[in-house]
């Protein structure tokens, strides 16, 4: 973000640039009834975003036209409908590059659609910020909620976070700048949500004020060079090794990835600190452990008041950030338990495998319940997965044939 | 003005690579009648390549970097095959990302310089190879032409994929056999400049690289044009010498040969008719300093 200087001035739209710790920790709070596409619209309001390029894809099309309003009213300098998603992440890269804040949403195809250019934006060190709000992937066609397309992000080098509501989200859209253009970070952003449960769902979120905004981001702090013709036009490589077969190529290109991923490494320290730890925890002494991200972790909220009310005590652990991965909070918060449960909105289960690599006995995961195509979790399967995994006999579940 | 950029400071002047140093002392940017004559008295804007002996992109590239209007606050946008292996010796900034995507990150990267420095040139040039702009780029060339992006697209057309060893490509002429057109290519060569007229381009040309002169004026042209008016396109014949069996000496011949008025590199020019105007007055500018510098001159001389 911008020196200390613009700070207290004022932007075209009347907001006073405001220090990000002021506005996001000390500010007042509104509490305001939005849906997620609105809580959307809100926190980009006051992000002072320089281009957004919008296509239309379930569920994220409305936050990406309630974007274009702000253009319209003046708080987004930049907006148009590009063609694809990848055209429209190689757009936003190309503002990236011109030292523009950039901001888009995709969700499902649109983001297998762009994924060529994942890897790029990190290797190019660009801190776009790309919200995913998840549905299907799967042929037959569908629309519906589903978390698999997260587990195809988690090894381009972006950071991913994982809301699991719409204060979440509205606080990490900010927040997430932050992170992602620290200098010794800068790096891109996909923040996830759980389409339609998030995004199409009214919530009460607490807003900072509308007439408070971010520092503009200064280019000039990346550590790679703003594309403007700003500074000298070094050449960058004195040969261009990309496509040698030599060992000078194939080390540049190594050490490259390695930075990327120590870039992902560094950003734990500013994430732990603006959104307070990787993980949030409840009960961790507890025998029994529901571990997991996005709204899986609210179903499982609703679980364990189900279990209270029988008796059966279980803690919770809900994963902020998928990458950076906190797998060191994780194996500290699961060391007590002896059955360790990982409901997930997708097929293949890819959070139980992270945390499965990531602790040992790893025989105490429960891979599930895995729902998806978009169906519903209902609380009473992670109950009967609990239950299961306690050995008592499961009522309810019975009479469907278990 | 611009050199100003690039300047060194003194403490460090000493260590700088000799090349830098040359830039520095004898570049021309931001001298206003730059052009293809200052090769060989003016240090070039491209430091050294490694393209196959001979290649005609090689030439392309020394007059189009010799040519461009402001390279100063210029900015070029490359795709991946034999250009993005000279690119890193370029002394302007360049962006290399993806095959194919160039005309979508330039016009994100357009977009943001107008919006980061208003009211100053910054101009934006895409070039990229015939596969990049035609074939597996071209929902994102023919986009950003229809939605009236404002910078100048030059293709290197060499007729196949020269990159990957020669492959069959969408500008290859019909009939020509090559890696994965065994039997020959069995559809015409794609008429893009066509294509790119009806497209919203207000800027076409289509010549071969053997005249310098001619280069100088179509990338003054198409980049001023963009710069006011909104899209144009040049597409450059830069026969891939290695994959049609010419030897380094002999690229020179076959652009000859390919620009005669019958062939298929024959000289074609769309312009616009805001198009018309604007160059009409640059031309009409451009007559009057020099009217005025001969003036100068023989009053000095008096
Ligand atoms: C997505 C993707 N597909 C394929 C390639 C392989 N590839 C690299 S360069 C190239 C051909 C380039 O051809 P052209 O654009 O005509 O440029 P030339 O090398 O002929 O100058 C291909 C197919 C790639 N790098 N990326
Ligand atoms: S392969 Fe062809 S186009 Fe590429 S550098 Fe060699 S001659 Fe030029
Ligand atoms: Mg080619």
């Amino acid at each position: 973000m911008a020196t200390n200087s613009v700070i207290g001035t004022k932007n075209k739209k009347g907001q006073v640039i405001t220090d990000a710790r002021q506005m996001m920790f000390e500010a007042p709070r509104t509490p305001s009834f939005y849906t997620g596409s609105e809580v959307i619209k809100e926190a980009i309001r006051r992000a002072n975003v320089d281009v957004m390029i919008a296509y239309p894809i379930t569920p994220q099309s409305e936050a990406a036209a309630l974007i274009g309003e702000l253009f319209a009213e003046g708080y987004v300098k930049e907006y148009f409908r590009g063609e694809s998603e990848f055209a429209v992440m190689s757009e936003c890269a190309g503002a990236a590059f011109g030292g523009a804040r950039v901001f888009t949403t995709t969700a499902g195809p649109g983001t297998m659609r762009a994924m060529e250019n994942f890897p790029m934006w990190s290797g190019a060190r660009l801190p776009i910020q790309m919200i995913v709000t998840c549905r299907g992937i799967n042929s037959p066609l569908s629309i519906q909620p589903d978390t698999l397309e997260i587990a195809y992000l988690l090894n381009t080098g972006m950071l991913v976070w994982h809301a699991e509501t719409a204060q979440d989200f509205y606080d990490w859209i900010l927040k997430g700048y932050i992170v992602s253009e620290e200098p010794d970070v800068h790096l891109p952003l996909a923040l996830c949500c759980d389409g339609f449960f998030v995004t199409h769902t009214k919530d009460m979120v607490n807003l900072t004020p509308a007439d408070m905004c971010l520092p503009p981001y200064d280019p000039y702090r990346s550590p790679v060079p703003c594309m403007d013709m700003e500074c000298p036009p070094v050449r960058m490589m004195r040969d261009p090794f990309v496509m040698k077969s030599n060992y000078i190529s194939y080390a540049t290109h190594a050490s490259w990835q390695q930075e990327v991923w120590a870039a992902v490494e560094r950003s734990r320290k500013h994430t732990i600190a603006w959104i307070d730890g990787l993980i949030e925890t409840e009960n961790t002494d507890a025998d029994v452990l529901i571990v997991s991200s996005g709204t899986a972790v609210s179903q499982g909220r609703e679980a364990i008041r189900l279990l209270a009310d029988e008796g059966i005590r279980v803690g919770l652990v809900k994963i902020k950030s998928l990458r950076p991965w906190p797998w060191q909070e994780i194996r500290e918060a699961t060391k007590n338990a002896k059955h360790i449960i990982v409901p997930e909105f997708n097929v293949v289960g890819w959070m139980a495998r992270e945390i499965k690599a990531s602790i040992p006995d790893s025989d105490r995961v429960v891979s599930g319940p895995r729902v998806g195509g978009g169906m519903t979790m209902p609380p009473e399967i992670i109950v009967s997965e609990i239950k299961n995994a306690l050995g008592i006999r499961n009522a309810a579940m019975a009479g469907r044939g278990s | 003005m611009s050199k100003e950029r690039i300047k060194i400071a003194p403490e460090f002047y000493d260590i700088m690579p000799p090349e830098y140093q040359d830039l520095v002392n004898r570049a021309t940017y931001g001298k206003e009648d730059r052009g293809w004559k200052d090769i060989g008295s003016a240090k070039e804007l491209i430091e050294e390549h490694s393209l196959c002996a001979g290649c005609p992109e090689s030439m392309a590239f020394r007059y189009i970097l010799a040519s461009l209007p402001n390279p100063e606050d210029t900015v070029m946008v490359g795709s991946t095959g034999c250009t993005s292996l000279v690119f890193p010796h370029v002394a302007v900034h360049n962006i290399h990302s993806l095959f194919g995507n160039q005309n979508a990150i330039a016009s994100g990267l357009k977009r943001a310089l107008t919006v980061r420095f208003p009211g100053r040139i910054k101009d934006v040039v895409v070039l990229a190879g015939d596969g990049a702009t035609v074939d597996i780029g071209l929902d994102m060339t023919l986009q950003a032409w229809f939605r009236q992006e404002k910078f100048t697209t030059i293709c290197f057309d060499n007729e196949l994929y020269a990159n990957t060893g020669g492959q069959e490509s969408g500008l290859m002429q019909k009939g020509f056999v090559a890696k994965m057109a065994p039997v020959g290519k069995t559809f015409d060569k794609v008429r893009l400049p066509e294509i790119a007229r009806e497209s919203g381009c207000h800027y076409v040309v289509q010549c071969t690289v053997s005249k310098p002169s001619l280069v100088e004026k179509v990338i003054r042209n198409a980049v001023h044009v963009a710069r006011e008016i909104g899209p144009t396109y040049l597409q450059l014949y830069t026969p891939c010498i290695l994959e049609i069996g010419k030897n380094s000496m002999e690229g020179l011949q076959e652009m000859r040969d390919s620009e005669k008025p019958t062939e298929r590199f024959a000289f074609k020019e769309f312009v616009s008719e805001p198009a018309k105007q604007l160059l009409a007055e640059l031309a009409a500018k451009d007559k009057e300093k020099k009217a005025a510098a001969k003036e100068q001159l023989a009053a000095q001389q008096a």
